[in-house]
């Protein structure tokens, strides 16, 4: 818990006028029935105007008081829960920002962005509980067995009845009931899953005509969720008429045993009509701290989810001696000397093994490889995306851990597979790559990508809003604005993870081309399926399996490489049959 | 676990604090006509209500007359001390809480059952209509979007209806009861308790009134919030490519506060309701208590029924209170189901034309007339495209993105039908065709490869119920698939959870391409089917194809030649024509369209 304090830094004064005006609140509220027992048992008993008009006015000021310090309550337990809750999101989304290649994987984006708003909403909730309703209940109910046992001991001892009844009961409900609700969400998953997989299987249920079969699957899935809703809800509804049980039976103890007192003399009608209210404040505070509880016990799991991203260790970070030197990026040699990889220290198998070649500045070096041979691996070492395992890569000679992580990463640019755009216009995203980018650089950048041509076919070219609202562009044009943002950081090193899949092959020659003429310094590295996109490339790496199986050039490997020879070959059937 | 919010509103009785008090400014457009409908659905257990009407009578009753018989056994009994007498009355007082607890406890399990059993088939036929509805709906209304009606709206639905709309009811009972009782015992110190109510549900309106207005603003921001968060988190891979933490992390800090500064408002004014109608009542307690003790000198109230109309006091608060909060809950409810309706009352797909007949036994000639389609009628996507495809032929389609490959397979198995023109298989139009029996007769393969959670084994039959587990092999083994579905840790037993989340992109495909071999069509369908499969898998799996489909008609959609190279016809699509069609071969001579995007030989 103590990491969660500095986040209530700024809101200090807040944090704790919250509590101390509860505490004011509760004073004011708790003396009400016992002034209102004087004006019955004095005030009408001796028939005095002034004491009821005098007693009265003090209960009126009292609660004029408590008005006023509850709005102030809620006034400061709004700012400090509301505040803590902001101050936690920017730690959290700052601290999201330091994460590597390898965090971000663990904590995969959907659940850190649930724990971004949903979580912290649910702390903010409970903060804002705390700050009244878990002070005011054990108050109330505190000061109001205080009372009562001083306005009448042995009639005391009714709640001293009423409270574990109650307690027990609440318990017991809730112990059957809660792991209904757990069961109920199980259930409330399935539906959902089935309600998902529907819609995004929408074509292949209609094209199998499965209508029937998925609603007949529903219906057991649908059927299970209600019957696990009926046992849950139909414990957890026991509460209120158990709680109004035992409150009315209070009573009804209270009136005989206090009726009998009274017909013996030793106690007062008014007394007995404060004490009927004070057992009501009491079991009524009782619930409220129950419940305060449970939804308590529900929070934990937010708080544990906060946690573990606060907590989580950054991996990649900039050494002292990095950020001393300073140095950059300058010619682009790449060089990987018997490098292995793997993702989780202790996982068994190196998804990198024993890998070492060496591009040249200016050069354009290709890899190539069935799927899953991790290839984008290799290439997210260089701008250290990830760090190696064993090994070492260097760029201009250079470890590349001796660079401060940022002076690398713009130099090495990586347009990476999930090619993400960010809604704003086509210039704000292309500005990605370069915040002060003239309006020539742009149009250059994007005509060597080969997007230009398209964009300005756009309604409002390189102004057109992307993503919601806006158009929606094909996959290839999406590649496409990916390098010409990339391009427009003007690289030293520019590697491209398989960016042209979707782009035809004519376009894609023809970016190769604009490539040649005018990023003749930048070394390019592209990892491709298609060979008819690397054949023209200085240095083409085979990998398979995690191991280097070739490296040449294209001719080369064609001669000396069976597994290249292969991929060529079934990509290449058309010169046989074609002639 | 992300549902934990969800979940809390649903664990908490409404009655009942910490359940945030949520003021929306959701309303529905015409509440009449959605309660009526709800009405339509409570209605086939009208018994049970009539039931629950009862119980909550007893119950609400039980606690109105207890209080009330403070009045007589004060002045009646313990004042003129009879003990006797007060001994009847504390049994008659038992008696009536107790069995008003027992109403209370069947009553509200009673409810629960109801609404969930509403629930249960509202969902039931929302999920029907959702299998009713054609393709276009969903191209056009986001997952997302229908997800939420089926989580967020039924849950408030299924929220108000196992509290809300009870506690409506027993709430305007008993305040009305308590009324009454008030006026019996005295009119005066009724109207001074009538004041008070009155500046409560004044005081509560103005504070709903600004809360509203602070919690659209709080709505607004927390959507910029979510959209950031969303977004930059999604792409954060890119924020630490491009070395962009500074300027997301300026963003944020802006949106952040700006939240902030919106979110306490509404908390504020959300927050403040409950403690200030609390207080409000406790104001109501002290000037009722000064004024009754002065009735009780000079106009002679007497003691009982001052205690009976304190303890009213103290009830009346409660239900006045909760009228306004479940009055709130009620409307969203409304809102969610009004949605809900709006989704059933979609047109579902055209119902086959009477006389319609089955396609059985199909060769496979199909023909395309002059067919011209957009998926918004001003668009036009296929611009009068004619072709004829003879049985046992594989006919490829290319050309760039948008060119209108996709569409012509979504006509053809009638996901849409034609603006003009038509399509005949085998010489019928498909639109005189029984669409089940068209769509049985036409496996599809998409790119998109999603499967179901079910185990590797299921998921394949998806494609022929009734196949044996032998088939399903056979099929797999046709399709490629066999090999490394043997490597999954159970084998065909293996359970795919999470869209198959831990296979790649290549062995969805082949689990796709063993699901439609199985169902072994009449004709084949193959958008891009095997765009993520290496091309050396992909050389053995349409040598199992080409046997599969000997004799059977079959288009491939494909950007890799490779794919494509050995179809009997190539048509080149460009602009929604068809620009190019023949053999590979003949194509490649052509030196055009084709020959340009498959050789890449630009320069």
């Amino acid at each position: 818990m103590r990491q969660y304090l500095p986040f209530f830094g700024k809101y200090r004064k807040a944090l704790i006028l919250a509590p101390a005006l509860v505490i004011l609140d509760v004073l004011c509220e708790i003396v009400q029935p016992e002034l209102m027992s004087k004006i019955v048992d004095n005030g009408v008993g001796q028939k005095s105007m002034s004491y009821i008009l005098h007693t009265g006015g003090i209960m009126l000021g009292l609660s004029l008081v408590a008005i006023t310090a509850n709005i102030g309550n809620i006034y400061y337990s709004s700012h400090a829960s509301v505040g803590f809750a902001a101050e936690l999101r920017k730690g959290l989304y700052n601290k999201i920002l330091k994460f590597s290649f390898s965090n971000l994987d663990r904590l995969s984006s959907a659940s850190l962005v649930t724990r971004m708003t949903n979580d912290i909403n649910i702390l903010q909730d409970v903060t804002m509980m705390s700050l009244r309703l878990l002070i005011r209940a054990p108050l109330m109910l505190l000061f109001a067995v205080i009372i009562a046992v001083r306005i009448n001991a042995g009639l005391a001892s009714i709640i001293g009845v009423a409270i574990p009844v109650l307690g027990v009961s609440i318990y017991l409900i809730l112990r059957k009931g809660l792991p209904f609700f757990e069961k109920v969400q199980k259930k409330l998953d399935k539906v959902n899953v089935v309600i998902q997989e529907n819609l995004v299987n929408v074509r292949v249920v209609k094209s199998f005509v499965r209508e029937d079969f998925e609603v007949k699957k529903f219906a057991c899935t649908n059927d299970e969720l209600r019957e696990m809703s009926v046992k849950a809800s139909g414990t957890v509804v026991l509460i209120m008429p158990v709680m109004q049980l035992v409150m009315n039976l209070s009573i009804v103890a209270i009136v005989w045993f206090g009726g009998n007192k009274i017909i013996s003399g030793s106690f007062q009608v008014g007394q007995l009509m404060s004490f009927i209210t004070y057992i009501t404040q009491i079991l009524m505070s009782l619930m409220m701290l129950s419940m305060t509880i449970m939804s308590f016990s529900r929070a934990g799991a937010s708080v544990q989810r906060t946690t573990e991203v606060l907590k989580a260790k950054v991996d990649i970070i900039d050494s002292p001696a990095a950020v001393n030197e300073d140095l950059h990026v300058t010619r682009g040699k790449i060089e990987f000397e018997k490098v292995f990889f793997k993702y989780h220290a202790d996982g068994s198998e190196f998804v990198l093994r024993n890998i070492s070649f060496t591009v040249l500045p200016g050069e354009t070096a290709a890899i190539i490889g069935a799927t899953g041979s991790s290839k984008s691996t290799l290439v997210q070492l260089i701008p250290r995306l990830y760090d190696v395992t064993l090994g070492r890569v260097l760029v201009d000679d250079r470890d590349v851990r001796d660079y401060p992580v940022k002076n690398l990463r713009s130099a090495a640019n990586l347009v990476i597979q999930q090619n993400e755009l960010f809604s704003g216009s086509i210039r704000d995203n292309l500005k990605w790559g370069n915040v002060t980018a003239t309006e020539k650089e742009i149009i250059a950048a994007s005509r060597d990508a080969q997007a230009h041509d398209f964009i300005m076919t756009l309604p409002r070219q390189y102004d057109t809003v992307l993503g919601q609202g806006g158009v929606n562009l094909s996959g290839g044009q999406k590649q496409r604005i990916c390098i010409a943002r990339a391009i427009l950081g003007r690289p030293v090193i520019l590697i491209l993870d398989d960016s042209t899949s979707a782009v035809d092959v004519a376009t894609e020659a023809a970016m190769r081309q604009s490539f040649r003429n005018h990023l003749a310094g930048t070394t390019v590295l592209i990892i491709a399926q298609r060979i008819s996109s690397i054949q023209a490339a200085d240095k083409i790496i085979l990998v398979d399996n995690g191991e280097i199986a070739g490296i040449g050039r294209h001719d080369e490997l064609m001669k000396n490489c069976m597994i290249y020879r292969e991929i060529y070959l079934s990509q290449q059937l058309q010169k046989g049959t074609a002639g | 676990m992300n549902t934990a919010a969800g979940n809390k509103t649903r664990l908490m009785p409404a009655a009942l604090p910490g359940r945030r008090g949520r003021i929306s400014d959701e309303k529905p457009k015409k509440p009449g006509r959605v309660i009526l409908r709800l009405w339509s659905y409570l209605k086939r257990q009208r018994f049970m209500l009539i039931i629950i009407f009862i119980l909550m009578l007893i119950n609400t009753g039980s606690t109105m007359t207890g209080a009330y018989l403070l009045r007589p056994i004060i002045n009646n009994y313990i004042i003129p001390h009879n003990i006797r007498g007060l001994v009847e009355m504390i049994g008659l007082l038992a008696g009536i809480y107790i069995s008003g607890s027992i109403a209370a406890i069947f009553q509200n399990r009673l409810m629960i059952r109801v609404a969930q059993k509403t629930v249960f088939i509202i969902r039931a036929e929302l999920f029907a209509k959702l299998q009713a509805l054609p393709l276009k709906y969903f191209d056009s209304h986001s997952h997302g979007e229908l997800m939420s009606r089926f989580t967020n709206d039924v849950d408030t639905i299924s929220d108000s209806l196992n509290t809300s709309v009870l506690q409506l009811f027993i709430s305007t009972i008993s305040v009305t009861g308590i009324f009454i009782l008030m006026l019996c015992i005295s009119p005066l110190l009724t109207m001074v308790t009538l004041a008070v109510v009155s500046l409560m549900f004044w005081v509560a309106g103005r504070i709903i009134k600004k809360s509203r207005m602070f919690f659209t603003n709080q709505q607004n921001a927390m959507g910029t919030m979510n959209g950031y968060v969303e977004e930059m988190i999604t792409g954060q891979k890119v924020v630490t490519v491009f070395c962009y933490e500074q300027t997301a992390a300026g963003n944020f800090e802006k949106i952040n506060y700006d939240l902030r500064d919106k979110a306490t408002g509404a908390q504020l004014f959300s927050g403040i309701m409950m403690p200030v109608m609390q207080n409000l009542n406790t104001i109501n307690f002290a000037i009722t208590a000064t004024v009754g003790g002065l009735l009780a000198i000079f106009s002679g109230l007497d003691l009982g029924g001052l205690a009976a109309f304190l303890q009213y006091t103290r009830q009346f608060g409660r239900p006045v209170n909760e009228i306004s909060n479940q009055y709130n809950s009620l409307q969203e409810a409304l809102a969610g189901a009004e949605r809900i309706f709006q989704v059933m009352d979609e047109i579902p797909e055209k119902a086959d034309l009477p006389g319609a007949t089955a396609l059985t036994n199909t060769r496979g000639n199909v023909a395309f007339n002059e067919v011209v389609f957009g998926y918004d009628p001003d668009t036009v996507i296929l611009k009068k495209i004619s072709f004829s495809v003879k049985q046992g032929q594989k006919i490829a389609l290319v050309g760039s993105t948008g060119a209108g490959k996709t569409t012509i397979l979504n006509l053809l198995s009638r996901f849409y039908d034609v603006q003009s023109g038509s399509i005949t298989i085998d010489g019928a139009d498909i639109r005189n065709l029984q669409r089940s029996s068209l769509r049985r007769s036409v496996a599809i393969v998409l790119q998109d490869t999603h499967l179901f959670t079910a185990t590797v084994m299921e998921n394949i039959r998806y494609g022929r119920l009734e196949a044996s587990d032998e088939e399903v092999i056979a099929a797999s083994t046709l399709a490629g698939a066999h090999s490394f579905i043997q490597r999954l840790p159970k084998g065909y037993q293996t359970r795919l959870e999470n869209d198959g989340g831990n296979l790649s992109q290549g062995q969805r495909q082949l689990l796709n391409i063993s699901r439609a071999t199985i169902a072994n069509p009449s004709m084949m369908i193959m958008d891009e089917a095997t765009s993520s499969i290496d091309t050396r898998t992909e050389q053995i799996i349409q040598k199992g194809m080409d046997h599969l489909m000997a004799g059977r008609t079959s288009f491939v959609i494909a950007h890799r030649l490779s794919t494509v190279h050995n179809a009997d016809e190539i048509m080149v699509l460009e602009h929604g024509e068809i620009v190019e069609r023949g053999s590979h071969s003949d194509l490649l001579k052509l030196k055009g369209r084709y020959y340009d995007l498959y050789t890449g030989q630009f320069d």
